[in-house]
């Protein structure tokens, strides 16, 4: 299978990403500079996070008009499997490909910690492999996470089930103290209407080795591998 | 030509920042505030460009690239 990870000016999970694709699911991964015209025929395309443009004027704004931008567009229009991480999540949103905003934490802090993650829904390439209300622990890094989307745009998406992702306790209890940066309805992940597109701010790429602390983020990728190779 | 474009966020949306800012004023004893919305300027210095094609580009840009129309709203002047 072949995961293309955009690369940004600032991103800077980018190899993270290219490290555990390669060599903890022994995918093809390959970097795909935002300037450039071609996906390299990849079956996944990842936006990771990090810092794109040093995030001026707003996080992931100036990514959004980055030239390889408009094949993802297309890519995802036709299908195509994308993962937007953190920065890469800002970048969705302000592109368009998924509905909302991200505004700057709750408590106007940078959060570097893990946290636990409630499994909403499994019918999606991203989570096939887990169980509904199953709970992860995977880290976020991120100062802009606060997700906003007005009253019509939050009935929409829980009416479709586009909501994967809900910060929770380790119980998989929803609580304010656990929604750590204050998002809508402890949204922490989503997709869109079509399914195909995801966005979360946690980093699934940060959870993928025992050594580090956590390997939940291996039902993100293993849900991906599983889709591609056989929902298809 | 320069043009001011103003930022902030729609009524709707929570503005931690000013909140933050709002709170630090009454600590300070200003207990008249009521409340505090931040916001963004940009200040655009323009070429040679008609007053039409102003009236036209720059409500689109403001829209399109300076701020979010999800969670912000924009407004505008020539300054000189």
């Amino acid at each position: 299978m072949r995961f293309g990870i955009v690369v940004f000016p600032g991103s800077n999970c980018d190899y993270d990403t290219l490290h555990v694709l390669k060599y903890v699911f022994k995918q093809e991964a390959f970097f795909l500079w935002h300037k450039d015209h071609d996906l390299k025929n990849a079956d996944c395309v990842i936006l990771p996070g990090g810092f794109s443009y040093g995030d001026y004027l707003r996080s992931g704004a100036i990514a959004r008009f980055s030239p390889l931008m408009q094949e993802v567009k297309e890519f995802s229009l036709s299908g195509g499997i994308v993962l937007g991480i953190c920065n890469g999540f800002q970048v969705l949103l302000e592109l368009g490909l998924l509905p909302g905003a991200m505004l700057r934490n709750k408590n106007l802090k940078f959060l570097c910690q893990n946290v636990h993650l409630r499994i909403e829904t499994t019918d999606t390439p991203f989570t096939n492999k887990g169980k509904p209300g199953q709970v992860l622990n995977i880290p976020i890094a991120h100062f802009d996470g606060n997700y906003y989307i007005d009253g019509p745009g939050l009935d929409k998406i829980k009416k479709n089930n586009q909501i994967l992702l809900r910060y929770s306790s380790a119980e998989g209890h929803l609580t304010k103290e656990d929604n750590v940066n204050g998002s809508l309805d402890c949204i922490a992940g989503l997709v869109n209407e079509n399914r195909n597109v995801l966005g979360m701010m946690p980093h699934p790429e940060r959870a993928s080795e025992t050594l580090l602390g956590s390997r939940d983020g291996h039902i993100i990728f293993d849900s991906i591998i599983y889709y591609i190779k056989n929902d298809r | 030509m320069k043009v001011r474009v103003l930022v902030s966020f729609k009524e709707s949306v929570l503005d931690p920042q000013g909140q933050a800012v709002k709170n630090a004023l009454l600590t300070l004893g200003y207990d008249f505030i009521k409340d505090v919305r931040q916001g963004k300027v940009f200040e655009l210095e323009l070429n040679d460009i008609s007053r039409e094609e102003i009236d036209k580009v720059i409500p689109e840009i403001s829209h399109k690239v300076l701020s979010n129309p999800i969670i912000e709203r924009f407004e505008w002047e020539i300054l000189k």
